[in-house]
C-alpha cells in the first residue's frame, strides 16, 4: 500500500463541536504489550446517529469497541461516554456508565445453558428490581421487537445464526441502553437475513432513537444503516477517512477507501 | 406527585377513573409503581381506567412493558382499561406491540414435560443408543489400534509423546506424592496393630503386597483418571464443539485413529512407568515409618523381597496398562460425546471421570477373580 495519505476531509457537516456528541474520542492510541495497534485516534458519535467502523482485517476494529466498551486499557488518550471517562470509571460509576451501553458480540455470546427469555432476562435481574413476572414481559417484549417471538423458550444451540445475532441484540438492548455496539452483525449471514437485520437495525434506530456503533465491513449493510463511518488502517494505523459513505465513496482521497468503497481488488492483485 | 421519580395518582373523571403516571418509567425506577398500579387496577376492577401518560417525562421498555401489564389486565365487563393522553414518545414505543400478543393467562412459562410413560421410553431409547455408541466406539478404536500395531508408521507419534510427557511425566510429583503418604500410613496403621503380637516385620510383606497388586496401580489409574481423562475429554469436547472434529471428518481424518489412538497409547505407556514409580515411593514411605519402629531398611527391603514375586510385580503391572487403556478410551468416549455449548464440555469431564473410575474398579474386580483363578 501506498504512503499514508492524510485523513480525507470531512463534509462540511463535521459534528466534531456539536454538543450532542456521545461519545468523544480524544488523543487515543491502543495496542497490545506496549506495541501500538492504532494511535491518535479523534472521533466523536452523535446522539441518535448509526456510526459505522470500518476497515480490512486486522485493522483494529474489533479491538477498538472494546476498547470504547471497556474491556481494555486504552494505552493513551481518552474515550468519554455521555461525558464520563470509560478508562478512569470505577465502581458504581463504571457499573452506571456500563448501563448505558448494550453490547451485541460477533458470535452473539448467548449464554448456553440458558434459555433466549432466561438470558434476556440476566440483565434484568442484575441491575433492576423488577419482580421476575415483570422481567419475563420486558425480556418477551425485546424478543417481539427483534422477531424472535415464540422462541422464548428455546436454547439458543436450537437457533440459526441470524436468530441467534438478533437474540443477542435483544439481550443487548434489555436495560434500554442509550448506545448499542454491535460487532460484525452480519458477518456470516445470508444476504436476505443480513439486510432483515440491517432493518432491524434502523427500526431500532429510528422507533428509540437510540445510538448504534457498529463494526463491520458489508458494504451492503455500510449503504443501508451507516449515517457516518470511520475507516480505520492497519498501516497508518490510525483513521484514513471519516465522513458519510455516499460522500467517501465519490471524495475520498485515500486509493484504499475508494477501492474498499468500489469493491475493487488491489492493484497487486 | 414529584417529579423525576416514577409515581402514580388516581382521580375521579365524568367517564369513570384516571390513572395519572409521571416522571421517569425506566427500569430503575418502574419497579415502584408497577405494583401499586396493579393493586389500584385489582381493587378497581368493575370501574373503567383511563391511563393518563401525559406527565411522563422518559419511557424506556420497563416503562413500556408496565403499560402493556396493566393494559392486558382482566376486567369486569363495561370496565375497560384504555390508554388517555400519551406523548408522542410513548406512543412510537408502545407502536411495536399488540397488548393482544402478552394474554395475562399466556405466562410464558415452559411447556408442560413429556408424560411419564413417554419420559420412561424416551430413556430406554436413550440407553439403548448410548450403549450402541458405546460399542461402536470399542469396535473403532479397537480396529484403530490394530491398524496402529500393523502401520506404526500411520501413528502420529510426535502427539503420542507429548500425551505422554503431559499424562506421565508431568503426573509423577502427584502420583509420587500420593504414593508415598500411603505407604506410610498403610505402614503405620498395620504396625501399630502387629506390635502387639511381635509381628510388626510382617509389615513389610503387608504394604509390597498392596502395593504391587492393588494399591499401586489402582491409585495411580484413580490419579490417572483425575488428570488425565479429564483432560481428554474437555480437550476432544472443545474441539467438537467449535467444529474441529467434524473438520477432521471432512477432510478424510478419521478421529478415532487421530485423536483416540495417540492418547491410548500414550496412558497405555505411561502407566506401568508411573504404577512402578508409585510402588517403590510407597515401599519407601513404609520402610521410613518401619524405621520408627526399630525395624532397619535393611531388614525391611530383604522382607519385601521374599514377599513379592515376579508375578505379582507383572500383574500389578499388566493391571495398570489395562486401567491406562480404560481411562483414555473413556476420557476420549465422553469427549466425543460432547454436545453443543460450554455447559456440555463440563458434562462429557464429569462423566469422563466418573466413567473411569467405575471402569478401573469393575476392572480390578474381575482381575481379583482372573489372578485368583490363575494362581498369580
Amino acid at each position: 500500500m501506498s504512503a499514508p495519505s492524510p485523513v480525507s476531509q470531512t463534509p462540511p457537516t463535521s459534528p466534531s463541536d456539536d454538543p450532542d456528541v456521545l461519545i468523544r474520542v480524544r488523543e487515543l492510541s491502543i495496542g497490545f504489550d506496549g506495541v501500538p495497534l492504532l494511535e491518535h485516534l479523534d472521533f466523536d458519535v452523535l446522539r441518535g446517529e448509526v456510526f459505522v467502523i470500518l476497515g480490512g482485517s486486522g485493522s483494529g476494529k474489533s479491538t477498538l469497541l472494546k476498547h470504547i466498551i471497556g474491556l481494555y486499557e486504552p494505552m493513551r488518550g481518552h474515550i468519554l461516554i455521555d461525558g464520563q471517562d470509560m478508562a478512569g470509571a470505577r465502581g458504581e460509576s463504571r457499573l452506571a456508565l456500563l448501563r448505558k451501553i448494550g453490547v451485541a458480540y460477533q458470535s452473539g455470546a448467548l449464554f448456553g445453558s440458558m434459555t433466549l427469555l432466561e438470558n434476556i432476562c440476566l440483565p434484568l435481574e442484575a441491575h433492576t428490581e423488577l419482580d421476575r413476572e415483570a422481567r419475563e414481559l420486558v425480556a418477551r417484549m425485546k424478543l417481539r421487537l427483534v422477531g424472535l417471538s415464540g422462541a422464548e423458550h428455546q436454547l439458543p444451540s436450537a437457533l440459526s445464526g441470524g436468530m441467534q445475532k438478533r437474540a443477542a441484540i435483544a439481550r443487548a438492548m434489555a436495560l434500554d441502553p442509550m448506545i448499542l455496539f454491535l460487532d460484525e452483525p452480519s458477518a456470516g449471514l445470508d444476504p436476505i437475513t443480513a439486510a432483515d437485520l440491517d432493518q432491524l437495525i434502523l427500526r431500532l434506530a429510528d422507533n428509540l432513537g437510540m445510538t448504534f456503533v457498529v463494526v463491520t465491513h458489508e458494504l451492503a449493510s455500510i449503504d443501508t444503516i451507516a449515517d457516518r463511518v470511520i475507516m480505520l488502517d492497519k498501516e497508518s494505523a490510525g483513521i484514513i477517512a471519516e465522513g458519510e459513505p455516499v460522500w467517501l465513496r465519490e471524495h475520498a482521497e485515500h486509493p484504499w477507501v475508494r477501492r474498499f468503497f468500489n469493491r475493487q481488488a488491489t492493484e497487486a492483485a | 406527585m414529584t417529579t423525576g421519580e416514577a409515581g402514580l395518582a388516581w382521580d375521579e373523571a365524568a367517564d369513570g377513573l384516571v390513572l395519572r403516571l409521571a416522571g421517569r418509567l425506566d427500569a430503575h425506577s418502574v419497579s415502584r409503581v408497577w405494583g401499586q398500579a396493579l393493586d389500584g387496577l385489582h381493587s378497581r376492577a368493575a370501574q373503567p381506567v383511563r391511563i393518563d401518560t401525559s406527565s411522563v417525562e422518559y419511557c424506556d421498555g420497563a416503562g413500556v412493558a408496565m403499560l402493556v401489564d396493566l393494559l392486558r389486565q382482566p376486567r369486569d365487563a363495561g370496565a375497560a382499561v384504555e390508554l388517555g393522553e400519551t406523548p408522542e414518545a410513548v406512543q412510537r414505543m408502545l407502536a411495536p406491540f399488540d397488548v393482544r400478543d402478552f394474554q395475562v393467562a399466556d405466562t410464558g412459562s415452559r411447556p408442560p414435560g413429556p408424560g411419564f410413560g413417554r419420559q420412561l421410553n424416551e430413556a430406554i431409547h436413550d440407553l439403548g443408543r448410548h450403549l450402541y455408541h458405546q460399542v461402536e466406539f470399542v469396535g473403532e478404536a479397537t480396529a484403530a489400534l490394530v491398524n496402529a500395531a500393523r502401520h506404526p508408521a500411520q501413528v502420529r507419534w510426535r502427539d503420542a509423546l507429548r500425551l505422554a510427557q503431559e499424562a506421565g511425566a508431568n503426573a509423577l510429583p502427584i502420583v509420587a506424592l500420593i504414593a508415598f503418604l500411603m505407604g506410610v500410613i498403610l505402614a503405620f496403621q498395620s504396625a501399630v496393630a502387629m506390635r502387639q503380637f511381635g509381628a510388626e516385620i510382617f509389615v513389610a510383606n503387608l504394604v509390597a503386597l498392596s502395593l504391587f497388586r492393588e494399591l499401586g496401580p489402582l491409585m495411580t489409574a484413580i490419579l490417572l483418571a483425575g488428570r488425565s481423562a479429564a483432560a481428554f475429554a474437555a480437550e476432544i469436547g472443545t474441539m467438537k464443539v467449535n467444529e474441529e472434529i467434524n473438520a477432521l471428518t471432512t477432510m478424510g481424518l478419521d478421529p478415532v485413529r487421530f485423536l483416540v489412538v495417540t492418547r491410548v497409547l500414550a496412558a497405555v505407556a505411561v502407566m506401568p512407568l508411573l504404577t512402578i514409580v508409585a510402588d517403590l515411593v510407597g515401599l519407601l514411605g513404609g520402610g521410613l515409618v518401619m524405621l520408627s519402629f526399630d525395624v532397619p531398611l535393611v531388614t525391611y527391603f530383604q522382607q519385601v523381597t521374599n514377599a513379592v514375586s515376579l508375578g505379582d510385580f507383572l500383574g500389578g503391572l499388566f493391571k495398570a496398562a489395562v486401567f491406562g487403556l480404560l481411562v483414555a478410551g473413556v476420557g476420549c468416549l465422553r469427549g466425543l460425546e460432547t454436545r453443543n455449548g460450554a455447559a456440555a464440555v463440563g458434562v462429557s469431564t464429569t462423566r469422563a471421570v466418573v466413567s473411569a473410575i467405575i471402569l478401573i474398579v469393575i476392572a480390578d474386580g474381575l482381575f481379583a477373580v482372573l489372578f485368583f483363578h490363575l494362581g498369580i
